[in-house]
């Protein structure tokens, strides 16, 4: 118990921080609540990221930094298909390419590095992120593109009588919200009930013993890869109906890494709650924190939420090196 | 048939312990140096120096010293233009507020001040590695990016955010030609990598690529992580603290805050993966690459006479970066210097392969 005095105190502090502008009256409960929400819609998006890079590292043990880039190209693949036909269709296909782009990965990149340390495998993915925001680009266009989902933007008044001014709703959002739930739970079945699911834990849990057993480790990491296409393609076509389809997507997707640090980098339970956790703190700390420094210190501005969540996650790691959920990590010479 | 060591013998432990033990390699070193120092400034025109020379030789110093980090010390950094930074909004300061100090001071001061925010970036890697650390640099990236963009005291209160340092000046000698400039770099470039090759083959070296090669067994054999790591992290961002100080007062002139930002992290690590991680001649291969390999794909299309717009080349650029780090690790995971090394083996033999 002793020895989690870090994590309490560090815990502690973001709570305090969580409750401060409410207590102390800074702000009015209306607005609080409406950060809070705004916090926690970010972070599902996170969440999503996240659970792409947790399902690779868990059954591969590959730290897919492609997962951004293939946000990215998930959601101009749909951006520009949906021009020429209907939105499910091009969803579809997308998802179709997305399959394709897994095989292509697994086949071209993954099966000559087996074996390699994590390190290696980490720049390979680092390749895949170039080539594929490059190839995405020339393929679809670099231009910035809109999905429409066909849900009404305009934010909904709600709760009017509860608080003063009621708080303001976005119904893109709440289904957002409601589809990353969703997934997470579809996931979390195929992960427990299926044959497949039990391979993929088996892979994930020892490579040359799931092999000996007879799981085909190549379809398997096909069969990975393909999800995170998928939870990729939801992630884009969501990210991109509310932020629009450009360039800078892979960029807000890089924020997945604190997140699955947070929350550890085996589990999906760990990515989602790392992703509220990162959301909410980073919008609190960009409406509340943010003025204050700036005052002080003279600031030419916030922004601090571009880099709240990369220093919440490396004070985490100095505390708690395997994140929230993780399994704890030992060495052997 | 030329390149034989045959009948050179070492008698005393100097002679054994030179940097090039082969009269040859002795003989292309000082062709080299001589051609660089003393040909290319009265032949090269000045857009070759300003587009490709000048960046060339300031990210190879900034390639050495990430190499020194990731390729001898098995850190890994996704964050290192950071540094760049540290070393680039220092020295700017330095010679805004005591304008009397000699740039070589300067240079030196911002190397130092960047190795202390490497060490304080560096503590997370006592207790985390590989993945978790890219992700603790990444920290120090967009911090720092942050930190110089909104913090006025680092720009001297400029209104839009850029600054411009003033002119570079060594005892009288005003560097401002491109030619100068370049001599100077080179004469930088040689020292620097003259002192790494020393710290890499001295016990630190080793005590480096112990680390790497496994920590916990470094450990055991009574090498003190702690040191080796936070030494690894200071030398490595003093060195591309300086690259920094480099990059913004002789190649950029004047620079806006996201000067640093992660593209430049990403291609510094492109660098030594192609150029060869562990190697100072590769990252020299590396940076020379990745500095030709755009301005080549913005030539030759218009040399084979089908010109592609700038936005295709740089599309293809990223494609062609990215292809060629996935093939580079997956064929060669030593890099340019490592076929380099083959060539040298196979001319050692050559003609008589047996």
């Amino acid at each position: 118990m002793r020895k989690n005095w870090p994590v309490i105190l560090l815990g502690a502090v973001l709570l305090t921080g969580l409750v401060l502008p409410l207590a102390t009256g800074a702000s009015p409960p209306g607005f609080y609540i409406e950060v809070l929400l705004g916090g926690l819609m970010a972070g599902v998006l996170y969440s999503l990221v996240a659970l792409g890079f947790a399902l690779i590292f868990k059954a591969s043990g590959v730290f897919n930094f492609a997962q951004g880039a293939m946000v990215l190209f998930a959601a101009l693949a749909v951006a520009r298909l949906a021009e020429r036909m209907p939105l499910w269709a091009a969803m579809l296909l997308a998802l179709a390419i997305m399959v394709v782009l897994a095989w292509l990965i697994e086949r071209l990149v993954l099966r000559p590095l087996v074996n390699q340390e994590g390190v290696a495998l980490l720049m390979a993915t680092l390749g895949v992120t170039y080539f594929l925001d490059g190839f995405g680009q020339t393929v679809w266009g670099s231009d910035i593109y809109s999905i429409e989902l066909g849900i009404a933007k305009e934010p909904v008044m709600v709760l009017e009588k509860l608080f003063q001014g009621g708080i303001l709703v976005n119904k893109e959002d709440f289904v957002a919200a409601v589809v990353a739930a969703a997934l997470v739970l579809g996931l979390a079945l195929f992960f427990q009930k299926t044959a497949t699911g039990r391979a993929l834990r088996a892979v994930a849990d020892d490579h040359q013993a799931a092999q000996s057993v007879g799981i085909p480790l190549n379809r398997i990491w096909v069969i990975v890869w393909s999800v995170a296409g998928l939870v990729a393609l939801v992630a884009g076509v969501i990210w991109g109906s509310k932020l629009g389809v450009q360039f800078s997507l892979s960029q807000v997707a890089l924020k997945a890494l604190p997140v699955v640090i947070l929350g550890g980098f085996t589990s999906v339970t760990g990515a989602v709650i790392g992703g509220l956790i990162i959301g909410v703190g980073e919008k609190m700390a960009e409406v509340f924190l943010s003025p204050i420094l700036v005052k002080t210190f003279d600031l030419a501005g916030g922004g601090i939420e571009n880099w709240f969540a990369y220093v919440l996650a490396l004070l985490f790691l100095l505390v708690r090196p395997e994140g929230l959920f993780g399994e704890k990590h030992i060495d052997r010479v | 048939m030329l390149y034989r060591e045959n009948g050179q013998f070492k008698s005393t432990y100097s002679s054994d312990q030179q940097m090039l033990p082969i009269l040859q390699d002795r003989v292309l070193m000082g062709a080299l140096l001589v051609a660089a120092f003393v040909a290319v400034p009265l032949l090269i025109s000045d857009y070759v120096f300003l587009s490709l020379l000048i960046p060339f030789l300031i990210l190879t110093l900034a390639a050495i010293g990430l190499n020194l980090l990731v390729g001898y010390c098995g850190q890994i950094s996704i964050g290192h233009a950071a540094f760049m930074a540290v070393g680039a909004y220092a020295a700017y300061n330095l010679s805004q507020r005591i304008p009397q100090l000699n740039f070589l001071v300067v240079l030196v001061l911002a190397g130092l001040i960047a190795a202390a925010a490497g060490i304080l970036f560096g503590l997370p890697s006592l207790r985390i590695k590989g993945l978790y650390l890219a992700v603790a640099t990444l920290a120090a990236q967009f911090f720092m990016d942050w930190l110089f963009a909104r913090v006025k005291w680092f720009t001297n209160y400029s209104p839009s955010g850029s600054v411009s340092p003033p002119a570079i000046e060594l005892f009288g000698w005003v560097i401002d030609s491109p030619p100068e400039k370049y001599v100077f770099l080179l004469g930088v470039l040689v020292v620097f990598t003259l002192l790494a090759k020393n710290l890499v083959r001295a016990h630190i070296g080793r005590e480096w690529m112990a680390m790497r090669d496994m920590d916990v067994a470094a450990e055991v054999i009574g090498i003190r992580p702690v040191y080796a790591k936070l030494t690894a992290f200071a030398v490595s961002s003093f060195y591309v603290g300086v690259a920094g100080a480099l990059w913004g007062f002789v190649h950029l002139g004047s620079w806006e805050p996201l000067a640093f930002n992660l593209n430049l992290s990403l291609n510094l690590l492109f660098m030594i993966i192609i150029g060869g991680m562990g190697s100072l001649l590769g990252s020299y291969f590396g940076a020379a690459f990745i500095v030709a390999l755009p301005i080549l794909l913005n030539q030759v299309p218009a040399w084979l006479g089908m010109p592609i717009s700038t936005e295709m080349a740089s599309h293809l650029e990223f494609m062609i970066f990215g292809a060629l780090i996935v093939l580079f690790l997956i064929v060669e995971p030593h890099g340019l210097a490592r076929l380099w090394a083959i060539g040298k083996e196979k001319l050692r033999l050559w003609p008589f392969p047996h």
